[in-house]
């Protein structure tokens, strides 16, 4: 995910209510698996939602989901594991921030990979 | 060098067995309060925490950065350090403080703050604060669905029953990771069977679980563990970050979470630092808060057997669970892996979850035998189903599993077979054959089960991970295969992850896909009359197990329509002859009721006194005493008409008396007042002695079994019996002669 691209590889999201997965439309085929994925204000609403109950960390756990909801899977599952000890160089780290700022709109998501970046370096969890 | 055979017996009891190691906290031997813990403090300067238990900003290690910039909460922490351990301790017993204000208050507090207000605590006040703290009001419990041959037909069948007997949740795992996908699928099709709105995972590595819950064939994952010291973390290559950014990878895709962590982890890898267990899970609970968590599986899960082997052990699990619960986070309270030997040590252990109901009580029951536990074997399994439901019944206590017919789980068993065999032949799969079905409904383990081709499944398995198919496509092959409810529960299991409202504390769903967290299903408990109350249909469902039997069904009414009466009353009875002895026996006696406690016919108890009776040369006469129940006066009024001035009092259920005219009525001759043990000897026996009394001759002992458990299997019957006979009483016919038909 370093190299720069200008193909735009965030994931789509459906547009169909959840009162449109019936039986009937799974019957005719009208129904694709992004249908039934969380949608990035379900997560924002989710994330209201805790916080009016005083649940902050987790309101800012759904906050980031949902920032992540336009990230695909293999990057996801790349990004933590740079995020494991002694995977990335401070410098990636901070690149790493960076592009989720920047291509997917993630400020509260680069926010905390910085933030993983400081502690790193401090506590010898950067790879040399 | 003498040796007590007690001391040696004990010595052999299966608690004998477990381990049990001294405390030295040197070696991380020590389960809480430990003497090298930190006090709480906590310094706070311009909003920030510049110093937390003891240790100075600089000095933090990553977990403890972590908990100061995420966890604790800093608008409250100064006033929640500021206040005594011993009065908040207090406030989680008190039923005047709601849950609210101690959420609120408890999250400004350090880990070891935490610890010392737990420390306060007796096991009676935990599971009392526990009962107020636990998140959702409504008890849950989750399953382990595991097989050793990975047969994914008695998966479904088990996870089918699983779903029937109530649980929230199923977790199932792999032996060979490459049957995930089958396992995962198994799962889904089995639990949607037994009932919709079950939540599944499938415990595998973290890429693999994320790409089964991609498809939608998990909905949750609680693979997430977590360790209370950096070197431990770090050991399982793991920082706070990385399992809090791969938390809202999971949301960000709909998949509930709860971290993993427990007292005995970090001792057990070495790496404790001569801290004590709890409050290094106290660490840990704070640092899965603050990576947004809605829960956690805790209670020393497979540590317990470590903690366990301490001093106050089982305690400290009692109390990471309360700190759980006390920071707001869903509890799924362990007792899943093996705690001990001893059935009474385990269920001792069991009941500080069960009693106060934790949001899980189990984070795992076996639901199958030990053997095709693929989590190490279950701490209970699917043969203690029924005492859990028996103590569920004692106590009025919802612990999370429904009671159901062997009929009912046969069906369900069924259907999930076959249900599995249309989505493999719509797929493509190796076939499931009706042998299989027919062998997993029936069976007890894995054993039971016709071997199949684990290279194709596997091969099968992977190619369905690698293709496009997701869990829409085991709906539709449902569909297509006439198993429309199965298909609808699976694509609502779908439909409700557009909004992911399960996302949000300890939710789980009904059966009708309605959401029950921490939110809707609130925990509002604040004394007696208030919170979860076991009640209304929970309740009815509950109680009625299936070994509960009906008053008549125990003792049942003498079917008499067919038989010609052997019993004929003959006008009032009068004193006999010098050679008789006569026998009395209770109103119901041959009439409404025809047995003793311990099924012989009456006829034949009949026979055998006068049998015992006529080998000394004496003569049995039978009268009936139809006023009284009571044995010394059926007794007191035979000796009192007797001829000899022996009379044998005989109640219905078979309590027997000897006695001689003239003597109070409990001052007897002989009395067996243990009907169960009363065998058609022992009432010869009985008729021996009498004649031998009236006959000035010494009587012989009475042949009676011993058996300690007699009364505890009969006392229901003996009582039912007994009301029947006080029922037959009829004032009016006080002595009736009695008429033998031969």
């Amino acid at each position: 995910m370093n190299q720069i691209d200008n193909e735009d590889i965030r994931r789509k999201e459906s547009t169909l209510p959840p009162e449109g997965v019936t039986l009937e439309a799974l019957r005719n085929n009208c129904l694709s698996p992004d249908d039934v994925t969380i949608r990035k204000s379900e997560l924002e609403r989710q994330a209201r939602i805790a916080e009016a109950q005083g649940y902050e960390q987790l309101a800012r756990n759904f906050r980031r989901a949902a920032e992540l909801v336009a990230v695909p899977g293999d990057v996801l599952l790349e990004t933590y594991d740079r995020l494991r000890p002694g995977r990335s160089r401070y410098v990636d780290l901070l690149a790493m921030a960076q592009e989720f700022a920047a291509r997917y709109d993630a400020p509260e998501t680069s926010a905390y990979i910085r933030e993983a970046a400081e502690t790193y370096r401090a506590r010898g969890l950067i790879r040399e | 060098m003498y040796r007590s055979k007690r001391f040696a017996r004990r010595a052999e009891r299966p608690v004998n067995l477990d381990t049990f190691v001294a405390e030295d906290h040197s070696l991380g031997l020590k389960a809480m309060n430990g003497p090298a813990d930190p006090s709480p403090t906590l310094v706070m300067q311009a909003g920030r925490i510049i110093e937390m238990d003891g240790t100075p900003e600089e000095q933090f290690d990553t977990i403890d950065r972590y908990i100061a910039t995420h966890s604790i909460d800093r608008t409250i922490a100064v006033e929640a350090m500021a206040t005594s351990s011993l009065k908040l301790a207090r406030m989680l017993v008190d039923i005047n403080v709601p849950r609210q204000d101690l959420l609120k208050l408890l999250g400004g507090c350090t880990p070891a703050k935490l610890c010392e207000i737990v420390g306060h605590l007796n096991v009676v006040e935990m599971m009392m604060a526990m009962q107020k703290m636990r998140a959702r009001r409504t008890p849950g419990n989750q399953a382990h669905v595991t097989n050793w041959r990975e047969n994914p037909v008695l998966m479904a069948a088990d996870a089918a029953e699983a779903a029937l007997r109530g649980f929230d949740e199923l977790e199932t795992t792999c032996r060979v990771a490459r049957m995930a996908p089958f396992n995962a699928l198994a799962l889904l099709v089995g639990s949607q069977t037994g009932r919709g709105g079950v939540l599944t995972q499938c415990a595998v590595e973290e890429a693999l679980n994320l790409r089964l819950g991609l498809k939608g064939l998990t909905t949750y994952a609680e693979t997430l563990s977590v360790y209370g010291t950096d070197e431990a973390l770090r050991d399982g290559d793991d920082t706070p970050w990385s399992k809090g950014f791969l938390a809202s990878a999971y949301a960000s895709r709909g998949i509930k979470i709860r971290f993993t962590s427990g007292t005995g982890a970090e001792t057990l890898m070495g790496y404790e630092h001569g801290r004590s267990m709890l409050y290094l899970e106290a660490r840990c609970l704070l640092l899965a808060k603050g990576a947004g968590a809605q829960g956690v599986q805790n209670g020393a899960i497979s540590c317990v057997a470590l903690t366990g082997a301490l001093p106050e052990g089982v305690r400290a699990i009692l109390a990471e669970n309360l700190i759980a619960a006390s920071i707001g986070l869903e509890v799924a309270s362990g007792n899943d892996a093996m705690s001990s030997h001893s059935d009474m040590r385990k269920t001792a252990k069991l009941m500080l979850q069960f009693l106060p109901g934790t949001d899980f009580i189990t984070s795992g029951y076996s639901s199958m035998p030990r053997r095709d536990n693929m989590f190490g074997g279950g701490n209970f399994d699917a043969e203690d189903l029924d005492d859990w439901m028996v103590i569920q019944r004692d106590m009025r206590v919802n612990a999370g599993i429904h009671p159901v017919t062997e009929n009912e789980v046969l069906m369900v068993r069924r259907r999930a077979g076959e249900a599995m065999r249309a989505v493999f032949e719509s797929f493509g799969f190796p076939s499931i054959t009706e042998h299989e079905i027919e062998a997993a409904v029936e069976a007890y383990a894995s054993d039971d089960m016709p071997e199949r081709d684990l290279v194709a499944d596997i091969k099968a398995a992977e190619d369905f991970l690698a293709g496009p198919s997701t869990a829409l496509d085991v709906a539709r092959a449902l569909l297509d295969g006439g198993f429309d409810d199965i298909a609808a529960n699976i694509l609502s299991m779908q439909r409700v992850r557009i909004s992911g409202d399960y996302l949000q504390p300890a939710a789980v769903l009904d059966a009708n896909f309605g959401v029950k967290s921490a939110f809707s299903d609130r925990n509002d408990y604040e004394g007696p009359g208030t919170g979860y109350r076991l009640s209304g249909e929970e309740w009815e469902r509950l109680r009625r197990i299936p070994q509960e039997q009906s008053a008549a069904r125990l003792v049942p009414t003498p079917r008499r329509a067919s038989q010609e009466p052997w019993l004929t009353e003959k006008g009032s009875a009068t004193t006999g002859r010098d050679n008789e002895v006569v026998l009395g026996v209770g109103p119901a006696f041959g009439e409404s009721l025809d047995n003793t406690l311990c099924g012989l016919n009456h006829r034949e108890v009949i026979s055998a006194i006068a049998e015992g009776v006529a080998s000394r040369g004496l003569q049995l006469r039978v009268v009936r005493i139809g006023d009284s129940a009571d044995l010394g006066i059926i007794g007191t009024r035979a000796a009192s008409i007797s001829g000899s001035g022996i009379g044998i009092g005989l109640q219905s259920k078979g309590t027997t008396v000897i006695q001689r005219k003239g003597l109070a009525p409990l001052n007897n001759l002989e009395l067996f007042s243990q009907a169960p043990l009363l065998s058609r000897d022992a009432y010869r026996q009985i008729g021996v002695n009498a004649a031998c009394f009236a006959r000035g001759e010494p009587p012989m002992p009475v042949p009676v079994r011993v058996d300690n458990m007699a009364r505890l299997r009969l006392i229901v019957h003996a009582m039912l019996m007994h009301k029947r006979e006080i029922a037959a009483i009829d004032p009016s016919r006080p002595l009736q002669a009695l008429e033998i038909s031969p």
